[in-house]
């Protein structure tokens, strides 16, 4: 009897848990709206509305790498340099042949998570054997190679089907009416504009679905038992090797999503250090850490909270980017030092106490 | 001939990243973190000395040595407030994090104070390029003044913490602090005094790097940073000697690519032989395989 | 047929011979003890027999397989489940979430059905959850069901390792110092414990101990090892009473 009640309660926790992000997701999109509606957004903030979409699942999807697995990945923004350059390739060859965007962009959408996804799993099959930070320094390895290699790569259509060089657009030998796709560092001029922020919102409630889910799931309970320890999981007959995998490329899968989301809300793709290269990584981790490591709402809050930052400090012209590394200092050594934990549960004491004394004094 | 010249420029370039990454290294093997602001370490140093010399006029030497001083207190700074709060923090993730938010601190310091704009430094070294078979191959004075002071530097690292007690004391806190505690070692001393180390490493390294390729600006230090890091995990981080091989290979590899493949892809190929190298041996050429008791 | 069968079973590190010429027979239903020093190679024979270390020579069978050699989780899967002599469990799931990752190879269903909350799902759930309680149940754990495991007070903790352990449906059970750190109460306790696994699981349990009282009280056979050696093995009384094995414990 009270077995079973206390399992009514727990899956209500999770599941409270659970309903409490996805209305918050909800919520701020009906906010956004509303305030669109109203004309009350400023155009810079309408243009970051999609982009908070793309942070939020890179935030997500690579804690599911950093949190749940346990594993520290420094390479996240190269898996969505793969969505983003397949998904953009693929609209681009096919604008004419599907029409319809709704369509085409599912597809795209599709593709770009799956050649993320594979990706994953290249690159985890060698890499995951590796611990720690040498873990990290090998994936970072992979994500700039991976956005150095897209700035060399050209790739043309004509009449006798694709043509593929690394050297320049020339190198393609494309005949008169052939069409260049990928243009080396030039990237890809002219993807379909797909994305919106309903769009976003939708990918993002995705995402985060997949990755609940799967945490509060059987495969989420052997990913967890690897992160807390290795050794005992394989005693209990846990496939290490599979289930790193499994949580490494289902990250590097949304990470792709991000990008697709993130190539089709741009006129020109381009793979540069800032959106690309270990910089962008980097800044994802931040949003991961400072959420919290394994909290899936906390990502979603510091993604929106530090990308917004700077912007709402504009004003502060020179000053924003100084602001916001203090703050990031601050707010990591709030979270983390602790001596400032301990401060905190003193002080929360301290309200609770006078709480419980105000609430006995009125019974009295 | 061209194979030696591309040789030359390999290991010139090697020696800067090797004193950047044992500087890297030494931090790495006793306080256990990730120092991601190093490379920033590096760009105030190269603006100390810019700013001494052709804003003032000092001499070279004073310039340097304004910013070994300086960098020694700001790594010290740093990492007693930044670092040293997160020391005993729940996920060694926390004190990463905070690393990147002083590396940030420090460009955009930088970028306040000197501006975005690249300055050209002026190289502190006057000492004469070397020329070999009727000048076919010449040696530049930096190339010579860097490798030597690296050789030096690492040297004289390897005999302090060999011969001396500070130096014991840093390899103790490094296999195992709680047990250098109860050893009567000051833990926190060391850690500081190893932060103070790196940064006057980063300092020197700074002028070095900028010396032999004078273009300064708040962002100079984050790329060789990153390389450094790179070489010092190649090498087997932690290792001093590890750092000083890891370093020469990289440049040597990079300017080789650059020469013979492509000046594009070089970074990727790069970061290719490390995935290899940590393929086949996963702690880098030198590092030591630490396997855990069941 | 004996359920364990070990045939000259080594291994080296380096020059060291941690274990050498180890052979034992351990029948079905029975309480096995393995003595020994510090340092005699006990945990290394666990080691070996669960495939966390390939053997250098010698053979394993359980049950009639051939089992040298073999991955870890193939082992479990085989019919072998483990304890820890330093504790390892999943800190940061709860009691019962730990026994449920032990249940992991024997009620299924797959990853779509757990993203998309399928049927398969809420059954294979229902059935982890109930067949989780009713392990935790013997161990007096289930009152704990839901808080994390590092919560947990530590001799808890053992049990519920023992618990994990279970879970997975061994034939044999190996237990590293199950009563390292308990108070005498507690001893007692999981003496009792361990009968009963032994009697409602019709379980096979081979067990490193020190605590010489809980040896004496359940094992019925012992083996002692010495420097990575056989010194004695028989019967429980026989074994504590032969001079050497007295030698090797109090020394000269």
């Amino acid at each position: 009897m009270k077995a079973d009640f206390m399992k009514k309660l727990k899956s209500n926790k999770t599941l409270r848990s659970n309903l409490i992000t996805f209305g918050m997701v909800i919520l701020a999109y009906v906010i956004m709206e509303i305030l669109m509606a109203a004309g009350l957004l400023s155009n810079l903030l309408k243009g970051m509305l999609v982009p908070l979409c793309v942070y939020a699942i890179l935030a997500v999807s690579l804690n599911l790498t950093v949190g749940i697995l346990g594993e520290l990945s420094l390479g996240h923004a190269g898996f969505m340099c793969v969505g983003a350059f397949s998904s953009a390739f693929f609209s681009k060859c096919m604008q004419e042949a599907i029409p319809i965007a709704g369509v085409r962009f599912i597809l795209a959408i599709l593709i770009g998570a799956l050649c993320a996804g594979v990706f994953g799993i290249l690159i985890g099959i060698p890499v995951l054997r590796l611990k720690g930070d040498y873990l990290a320094i090998v994936t970072l390895a992979f994500g700039e190679i991976i956005k150095n290699l897209v700035n060399i790569l050209y790739i043309g259509i004509d009449e006798n089907g694709f043509h593929f060089s690394t050297k320049s657009s020339l190198d393609l030998n494309l005949s008169e009416n052939g069409k260049i796709i990928i243009q080396g560092a030039q990237g890809i001029t002219g993807t379909p504009n797909d994305s919106n922020f309903t769009v976003g919102i939708l990918l993002l409630l995705i995402t985060l679905i997949i990755v609940l889910n799967l945490i509060h799931s059987r495969d989420g309970r052997a990913i967890m038992a690897i992160r807390d320890n290795t050794i005992a999981a394989e005693s209990v007959g846990i496939n290490i090797t599979k289930y790193k995998l499994m949580a490494f490329s289902i990250s590097a899968a949304l990470a792709g999503v991000a990008g697709v989301l993130y190539a089709h809300n741009l006129s020109t793709l381009t793979a540069l250090p800032k959106n690309f290269g270990y910089n962008m990584s980097i800044m994802i981790l931040v949003f991961v850490v400072l959420g919290g490591i394994g909290n899936i709402r906390g990502s979603v809050i510091a993604a929106v909270v530090l990308t917004l930052l700077p912007e709402l400090l504009r004003g502060l012209n020179d000053y924003r980017m100084l602001i916001y590394a203090i703050v990031l200092i601050v707010m990591m050594l709030f979270n983390w030092a602790p001596v400032c934990i301990g401060w905190r549960e003193k002080i929360k004491y301290k309200m609770k106490s006078r709480k419980t004394v105000k609430n006995s004094g009125k019974e009295a | 001939m061209s194979f030696i010249k591309y040789l030359i420029s390999g290991i010139s370039l090697g020696s800067v990243y090797a004193l950047i990454a044992l500087g890297y290294t030494m931090v790495y093997g006793i306080a256990k973190m990730l120092n991601f602001a190093h490379g920033d370490v590096i760009m105030i140093g190269a603006f100390t000395t810019y700013t001494i010399c052709s804003t003032m006029g000092l001499p070279p030497a004073v310039g340097v040595l304004a910013a070994v001083v300086l960098c020694t207190l700001l790594g010290m700074g740093i990492e007693k407030v930044a670092y040293k709060p997160l020391r005993k923090a729940s996920s060694p993730l926390a004190v990463l994090i905070t690393a990147i938010g002083v590396s940030y601190l420090l460009q955009n310091v930088a970028l306040l104070i000197f501006g975005a704009n690249t300055k050209a430094f002026a190289s502190v070294v006057s000492f004469p390029a070397v020329e070999f078979a009727d000048g076919a191959i010449s040696i530049t004075g930096e190339t010579i003044v860097t490798i030597l002071s690296c050789i030096v530097i690492m040297i004289c690292l390897m005999v302090f913490i060999k011969k001396t007690k500070a130096g014991q004391a840093m390899l103790a806190v490094s296999e195992d602090k709680g047990a250098a505690q109860l050893m009567g070692i000051n833990v926190n001393g060391t850690i500081a005094l190893t932060f103070a180390i790196g940064s006057a490493l980063a300092a020197i390294a700074g002028v070095l790097l900028c010396s032999a390729y004078p273009s300064l600006n708040p962002y100079t230090g984050s790329m060789p940073g990153i390389k450094a890091f790179v070489a010092a995990v190649f090498g087997g981080i932690g290792s001093i000697p590890g750092a000083f091989i890891g370093g020469v290979l990289l440049g040597i590899i990079e300017i080789f690519a650059k020469a013979y493949i492509s000046s594009q892809v070089a970074d990727a190929i790069v970061f290719a032989v490390l995935i290899i190298v940590l393929l086949i041996k996963p702690t880098g050429i030198l590092g030591k395989n630490i396997q855990e008791k069941v | 047929m004996a359920l364990l069968e070990v045939r000259n079973l080594g291994i080296s590190f380096g020059g060291l011979r941690a274990v050498d010429d180890f052979s034992v027979n351990i029948e079905k239903g029975c309480l096995y003890g393995l003595i020994g020093p510090n340092g005699a190679g006990k945990t290394t024979v666990f080691n070996l027999l669960t495939g966390v270390y390939k053997p250098s020579e010698g053979i394993i069978s359980l049950d009639g397989k051939d089992i040298t050699g073999k991955k870890t989780i193939e082992i479990n899967k085989a019919g072998i489940a483990r304890t820890f002599q330093n504790i390892r469990l999943f800190k940061e799931l709860t009691v019962a979430e730990n026994v449920k990752v032990g249940l992991h190879n024997h009620l299924k269903y797959n990853t779509l059905e757990g993203i998309l909350r399928l049927p398969g799902y809420r059954t294979v759930e229902k059935q982890m959850q109930e067949q989780a309680m009713e392990l935790l149940k013997v161990f007096d754990l289930d009152d704990e069901a839901d808080i994390l495991a590092a919560n947990l007070p530590y001799g808890k903790q053992r049990k519920l390792e023992i618990a994990r352990a279970l879970a997975t449906k061994p034939k044999l059970l190996l237990l590293d110092e199950p009563a390292a750190g308990m108070n005498p109460n507690e001893t007692q306790e999981l003496m009792e414990t361990i009968h009963f696994v032994r009697e409602n699981f019709d379980m096979t349990i081979l067990l490193i101990e020190h605590d010489m009282r809980l040896v004496s009280g359940i094992c019925e056979e012992l083996t002692v090892l010495n420097f990575g050696r056989m010194l004695c093995q028989g019967k429980t009384a026989d074994v504590l009473n032969n001079p050497e094995v007295i030698k090797a414990y109090l020394g000269e």
